[in-house]
């Protein structure tokens, strides 16, 4: 009977893809033991899967021959290692002090009741989530936010909807 | 004036490319190292009095002068480019615009202790920097400036770029190192410092993206050169950078030793319209106040210390008549509290418990002993009471803000509330 249960377990899990593999595989290349690429291994899972989800974890810490406590306790170290799903994009916004002086809350606000969010919640439609941001090291050109890749600087409130129309 | 650093950097601000930098006279100084010993190398650093240029502004050619050199491989070189003290936007430029300029300087470093693996700790928001580095490393490569047997002279080094995930104590390097391995990145005891044990338990040399800059001019041009192009003993040029309520804010590379004064009127125009200069972090969020009184301080390592606070990143954060100074350190203080790792109780309570007496404040909830309360904690998680450089780092900022604004503390205790705030709501009803 605890075997069955065990071996369902294991069937419930998904693989990682051979891109996936092929991508941790890459980054376990250059260091000298298999944990060691273990934030590589997150940051690939999340780039294809948006964000680290109980199964992804699992899949990954069994792949570098990690508990998932362990890995779990690396995940959640960093800011940028998602464990929650998140919107098709995420808005970082800088509110770290130079942005502050310049007027970081004012566009807080007005993103905040544009999509009708707080910081770490997503939209109903699941296009954006706000986060938070340490310094994005762009403190000449304060206020400043990110979207995916994208850098905004010297942010006026104005130019918000103009923004956010280019993610869909 | 010579700004050997930012001299090519490109108008349109895309990368040089490799053609383009070799064009300049890049890489150059690699072929005078390979004819030169590593202690050579190390000598003529040392010489040159290059100090880090991360923060703590220590003497790099002493830094390297740990590293064991008798020892079998790997010896690994590390680039700190995980830009993320608050104020501080200089190592992204040097980053995006001369990515090779970086390479250089860490084949001349990895020569000098005879490293022959590096990494690029690269912050994770520098996607543009992320680009410029991944193909320049790859160019170098291909130009046999990387690899095996650079310049047929025998000397190995592979190169890789690393993206962090986000956090403010991967700039501590022995925290860095942890996150490279693949750990939670806190801080390691010392000793064993990294030049004897670092990544991986090897000999191990973290430096500064403007530091590792700095190495091709000095092998270039010499030591005496180096010194020579600052106004005071601490060598070289600086990139400087000035944000906040100014004209024009911005980031030159300047001789080092110019004055708090040049820089913001001079350089970033002095302040805004209306506004009057009432205090300045004069290298990034961990660092004490300097007020109107040190105006002409020179900004180098020793100019700073000797006004109390620390010349850091060189990056000033300028504190206007008409901005709030308590809400000013609540925001440094909860970014602190947020970066902070947890791993030493002062740290991961005192951070906390500071941000909300702040707050409290701010709200207009302050008691009178909370000022008390404030002084106390500088203290207590002042050097030596925690485990790492960041406590402190963030008691700075606090316990100059007490001295040079208390009475604007004492005020919102006072009146219940922010009267910046105030002014400003009376200011707008008017209108």
């Amino acid at each position: 009977m605890k075997v069955d249960t065990i071996m369902n377990k294991d069937q419930e899990l998904k693989m990682l893809t051979t891109q996936e593999i092929k991508e941790i595989e890459k980054a376990i290349s250059i260091v000298p033991y298999k944990k060691a690429a273990c934030v590589e291994a997150l940051k690939v899972v999340q780039e294809h899967r948006s964000y680290v989800s109980d199964e992804s974890l699992k899949e990954v810490a069994s792949y570098m021959d990690m508990s998932a406590e362990e890995l779990d306790s690396v995940a959640t170290f960093y800011n940028l290692i998602f464990r929650k799903p998140v919107g098709r994009h995420i808005i970082l916004l800088c509110d770290s002090i130079s942005c502050w002086v310049m007027g970081y809350e004012n566009i807080k606000e007005q993103l905040t009741h544009k999509l009708n969010i707080g910081y770490g919640e997503t939209t109903a439609d699941g296009r954006f989530t706000l986060l938070p941001n340490p310094c994005l090291g762009t403190c000449d050109c304060a206020p400043a936010l990110m979207i995916g890749k994208d850098l905004y600087r010297n942010l006026k409130v104005e130019e918000l909807d103009e923004i956010l129309k280019k993610y869909e | 004036m010579e700004k050997p650093l930012t001299q090519h950097i490109r108008k349109d601000g895309r990368p040089l490319s490799l053609k383009e930098y070799e064009q300049v006279g890049g890489y150059q100084s690699l072929r005078k190292i390979v004819k030169m010993s590593p202690q050579e190398v190390q000598n003529l650093v040392k010489e040159s009095n290059l100090k880090g240029r991360g923060g703590a502004g220590f003497s790099t050619g002493l830094k390297w002068s740990f590293v064991p050199m008798n020892v079998p491989k790997p010896k690994y070189l590390v680039a700190n480019a995980d830009e993320m003290e608050p104020g501080t936007f200089k190592d992204r430029i040097l980053l995006e615009s001369t990515p090779h300029q970086l390479i250089e300087g860490m084949i001349i470093a990895a020569y000098a202790i005879q490293a022959d693996e590096s990494f690029v700790f690269l912050r994770w928001a520098y996607k543009t920097a992320a680009e410029a580095i991944t193909l320049a490393i790859y160019e170098a490569q291909e130009a046999g400036y990387l690899g095996k047997n650079i310049l047929g002279s025998g000397f190995d080094l592979h190169m890789h770029l690393h993206t962090g995930v986000g956090r403010y104590m991967c700039g501590e390097e022995t925290a860095l190192l942890n996150s490279l391995e693949g750990k939670r990145a806190t801080p390691r005891a010392k000793p064993p410092f990294p030049q004897v044990s670092g990544l991986f338990g090897r000999p191990t040399i973290v430096n500064n993206v403007e530091t590792f800059c700095c190495l091709p001019h000095i092998v270039n041009n010499g030591a005496d050169w180096f010194k020579k192009l600052s106004l005071t003993k601490d060598a070289g040029t600086k990139l400087y950078g000035v944000s906040g309520k100014v004209k024009k804010p911005g980031a030159w590379e300047l001789p080092m030793g110019v004055t708090l004064r040049e820089l913001i009127e001079d350089h970033a125009g002095g302040m805004q319209d209306g506004l009057k200069f009432r205090g300045a972090l004069p290298g990034g969020a961990s660092t004490d106040f300097l007020v109107e009184e040190h105006l002409d301080v020179k900004m180098d390592f020793e100019g700073v210390a000797a006004a109390g606070s620390r010349l850091g990143t060189g990056t000033v954060v300028v504190l206007d008549d008409k901005t709030c100074p308590v809400g000013f350190v609540k925001n440094l203080e909860h970014f602190f509290a947020q970066e902070s790792c947890g791993f030493c109780t002062p740290c991961r309570e005192g951070l906390p418990w500071i941000e909300k007496i702040l707050a409290s404040i701010d709200n207009g909830d302050g008691r009178p002993e909370d000022i008390k309360l404030l002084e106390d904690h500088t203290k207590l998680l002042g050097p030596g009471n925690t485990f790492c450089a960041l406590a402190p780092g963030a008691m700075e900022p606090l316990q100059s803000a007490l001295k040079y604004f208390k009475e604007d503390f004492e005020r919102h205790i006072r009146e219940k509330g922010c009267h910046y705030e105030m002014e400003m709501a009376t200011k707008a009803l008017s209108q």
